[in-house]
């Protein structure tokens, strides 16, 4: 891809951010949405978090892992027990982050 | 149809710090995640001015992240856009949220906030105003919010890029990304209902996780909508214990 093919393949990424973001902002009026979709969206945002967050901590080339010497099985135990206890965000981040560096780093999982 | 107005700079308004605040949380993890897909980007081949004009006009990481090796092995452009399209589908489902705060501005407006409003800003703002109707502090946390969002992502991403030999990515802190998605998550899950979505989502997730670009994703979503919908119509007096009133 030549330098300009590129810069016009970045400028229609861009804009598919806008298309994306702004699909159901775009019309004047309101799609009609059914009911039953509108009130089923509510769990749209949890189940993207869900969908994201699960493959990249129990799975590696796309198996599920087969060893308990894997930093992120505790950096995520780790996390979630801060979080039940304190109810923090960035102390979650923290204490993972610390647990995963410590086992990298440390232990070389 | 109104216009944006406010009486006062938008960053004096309480509301501006009270919506920065609620990113300051999270934006340690996204730092953290911008480090590394700036550190990605620089691995895989695209020239620094191109990856420098990607990161601040695009905008979305895991678009970005999913185009690149694209671009940089030359394949077609219709298809490097079909794939930022479908690892971006799940922004189309978040902007019908977005729709009944957004929707008596005018259409550019709309589309200027609709630019800006990436998966963080979504589950902050959500969190704070659950009720799905208009109000005139909306705009100014919105754009607080913001204010801290865009640099705790464009700044580390712009470090990646230039440090990337530098910076020891066998440390695994990028992990600090996921585990600021997992806290968003779990503040997420407020009763028996939302437990349960989320775990039917990430096992569909796991259970699709062949399927190309992503759309495992779009598959959770779905299968998560479904069983959501079920326990709604399962106990029609929300998931939660009711207490009788016995007078």
């Amino acid at each position: 891809m030549s330098t300009w093919e590129a810069v016009i393949a970045i400028l229609g990424l861009a804009c598919i951010t806008v298309a994306t973001r702004g699909f159901f902002l775009y019309p004047e009026r309101d799609l009609p949405l059914p009911a039953w979709l509108r009130q089923g969206l509510r769990y749209a945002p949890l189940a993207a978090l869900a969908a994201v967050v699960a493959p990249e901590v129990v799975m590696q080339q796309g198996h599920l892992i087969g060893t308990l010497k894997d930093a992120r099985i505790y950096a995520t135990l780790t996390a979630t027990a801060y979080f039940f206890w304190r109810r923090g965000i960035l102390g979650t981040i923290v204490t993972g982050t610390l647990v995963m560096v410590a086992l990298r780093t440390g232990l070389g999982w | 149809m109104s216009e944006i107005t406010l009486t006062r700079p938008i960053w004096r308004h309480p509301e501006f710090a009270r919506g920065a605040r609620g990113m300051v949380g999270v934006s340690m993890g996204i730092a953290a995640w911008g480090l590394v897909t700036g550190v990605a980007m620089a691995k895989s081949g695209l020239p620094l001015p191109l990856s420098l004009l990607m990161s601040l006009l695009v905008f979305a990481g895991s678009a970005q992240l999913a185009a690149l090796p694209l671009i940089v092995a030359g394949a077609p452009i219709w298809m490097v856009w079909a794939i930022a399209a479908c690892v971006n589908l799940r922004f189309v489902i978040f902007s019908a949220q977005w729709r009944p705060y957004f929707a008596h501005f005018r259409r550019r407006d709309r589309m200027i906030l609709g630019y800006f409003t990436a998966d963080l800003n979504y589950v902050v703002f959500m969190t704070r105003f659950p009720e799905r109707r208009p109000a005139p502090e909306q705009i100014p946390f919105f754009w607080g919010g913001v204010a801290v969002n865009w640099p705790s992502w464009q700044l580390p991403t712009i470090a990646g890029l230039l440090l990337a030999d530098a910076i020891p990515t066998e440390w695994g802190f990028g992990f600090a990304g996921i585990l600021a998605l997992l806290g968003l998550l779990y503040s997420l899950l407020t009763d028996r209902a939302s437990w349960v979505a989320a775990g039917v989502a990430a096992s569909a997730a796991l259970a699709t996780v062949a399927l190309p670009l992503k759309l495992n994703i779009v598959a959770a979503i779905a299968a998560a909508i479904a069983v959501g919908l079920l326990m709604d119509h399962a106990t029609p007096t929300e998931a939660k214990p009711v207490v009788e009133d016995k007078t």
